[in-house]
């Protein structure tokens, strides 16, 4: 049973952010509820206050430009998934969102709602860290900046301080030569991820030597992370499947897994070894077609 | 306490008081009486209680009703133009893509909101646009079945 609480539904990030500072530990955000609601209902969280920011359409929207695109934190899954200038220039994020949920929950929650929440199995923000995106967050005092993987402190826990709201998301444009790509590894398609890898690969000018590379895994350790040292052993090199390899096995020292009802830390291992070169192979193939 | 809630349910205009936790199924089915959607987990998974609000599907278990303030709500009973049944329901009705029949309001109106957003699916898609929805009797071929029906067009629009 979900808890009574009384509800404020502000229009404007300015009037949201007044009632933040005024209700402070007492009070939670809501946006689609899609993760918040089952913590509600099984009593986990029951907030006295609940400023509701759905309605905040100044927070809804995409803005493509030369420098990148802006996501504001409200944007629904399923607004990024059709978003024609999405499928075109930054595609991992349409097909990562096609492969988040159901059709209805990505209809209603958004994509700053599953940031906040902090689930290191969240599909977003690996491929938010492989594709180098910054977090903007607003408060009484002012905003700030930070790399996404800045922003993940632990199971479910983000770097929000008193009264702050995540407002946008910024994505660079992409180099020339790169990809990107993303995949989950579950039993069933609209599952959360048992282990999640994101891959992007940008090439150098003519040489095919690997330039940048940024490897992200999700459900391996209490929030998705980079994989930093797999990483290095790719950069500045050219890319063979010896190397692929090895940043697998290197990728798998990196992680703390657990055990759970969907895979054991071993299997969840192996996944990292198997998916790392897998997915970094496909990035560079996409690299050499960009 | 209790705040107000305007919203209109296939096509009637409603306006009701609730409490901020209620969630948008109780509203169909407690205070507007409509019981064909259906509450099968309360957790966002089954799909059972599936309705349209503003064009899309959404699980009414999982949306806090003053979130549909001034929406247009769309339920399985919205369905059917009077006595005739929507082409949807009348495939379901030849394919048997129902056993239980707990699952089929939620179904309709995943196919539906489906079928309004891309006409001409393919099976693939049509999977895809079930994805959210568990059937515990059919085993989804006979509901894919009547929606390739209805996308053949082997159903007509009621007039
Ligand atoms: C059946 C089911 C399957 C799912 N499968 C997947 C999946 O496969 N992959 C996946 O990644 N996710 C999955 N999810 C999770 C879910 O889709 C997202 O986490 C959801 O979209 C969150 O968005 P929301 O707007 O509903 O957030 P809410 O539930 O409203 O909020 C989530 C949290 O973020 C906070 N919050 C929300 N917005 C802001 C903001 N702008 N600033 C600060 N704090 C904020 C809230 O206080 C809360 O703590 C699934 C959920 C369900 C119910
Ligand atoms: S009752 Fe809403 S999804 Fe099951
Ligand atoms: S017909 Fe029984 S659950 Fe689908």
């Amino acid at each position: 049973m979900i808890k009574d609480f009384e509800r404020f539904a502000p229009k404007t990030l300015k009037e949201a952010l007044v009632l933040l500072a005024k209700y402070g530990d007492d009070c939670k955000v809501i946006c689609g509820g899609q993760s918040l609601l089952i913590l509600m209902r099984q009593g986990l969280v029951s907030p006295k206050y609940i400023v509701d920011i759905k309605g905040i359409s100044e927070l809804s929207y995409i803005k493509d430009g030369k420098d990148g695109v802006k996501i504001g934190a409200t944007t629904t899954h399923r607004a990024i998934e059709k978003s024609p200038v999405i499928k075109k220039k930054y595609p991992v994020l349409a097909e990562m969102e096609t492969r988040l949920a159901s059709i209805q929950t990505r209809n209603w929650g958004t994509i700053g709602g599953n940031v906040c929440h902090g689930d290191p199995a969240g599909d977003p923000v690996p491929v938010l860290m492989a594709l180098n995106a910054t977090l903007t967050v607003a408060g009484a005092k002012g905003t700030r900046s930070m790399p996404v993987d800045k922003f993940c402190l632990d199971y479910f826990e983000v770097d929000l301080r008193d009264g702050e709201l995540l407002t946008e998301i910024t994505i660079p444009a992409p180099l020339p030569r790169t990809g990107t790509v993303y995949t989950k590894f579950n039993v069933i398609e609209s599952d959360l991820a048992t282990v999640s890898v994101a891959a992007s690969v940008t090439l150098g000018a003519g040489d095919g030597v690997c330039q940048d590379v940024r490897i992200a895994l999700g459900a391996v350790a209490p929030t998705a992370i980079r994989a930093r040292k797999a990483e290095k052993v790719l950069k500045g090199k050219k890319i063979t499947d010896a190397l692929l390899k090895e940043a697998g096995e290197v990728a798998a020292t990196e992680t703390e897994p657990i055990s759970d009802i969907y895979a054991s830390e071993e299997y969840r291992l192996e996944l990292v070894k198997v998916l790392v070169p897998r997915m970094t192979k496909e990035a560079l193939a996409r690299a050499k077609k960009a | 306490m209790k705040k107000e809630l305007k919203l209109k349910v296939n096509g009637q205009p409603y306006e009701l008081f609730v409490k901020p936790k209620t969630l948008l199924v109780e509203v169909l089915r407690d205070l507007v009486g409509l019981t064909g959607t259906k509450r099968g987990c309360s957790s966002s998974s089954c799909g059972a209680c599936t309705v349209m609000l503003n064009g899309m599907s959404v699980k009414s278990c999982s949306v806090l009703a003053l979130q549909a303030n001034g929406a247009e709500v769309v339920t399985v009973e919205g369905l059917a133009k009077g006595n005739e049944l929507s082409p949807l329901q009348r495939a379901f009705l030849d394919h048997g893509s129902y056993q239980c029949g707990f699952c089929t309001p939620g179904m309709l109106m995943s196919t539906t909101a489906l079928l309004t957003e891309n006409p001409k699916p393919t099976k693939l898609e049509i999977k895809e646009g079930i994805d959210g929805n568990i059937c515990r009797c059919t085993g989804y071929n006979s509901i894919v079945r009547a929606v390739t029906a209805v996308v053949k067009g082997e159903y007509k629009e009621a007039k």
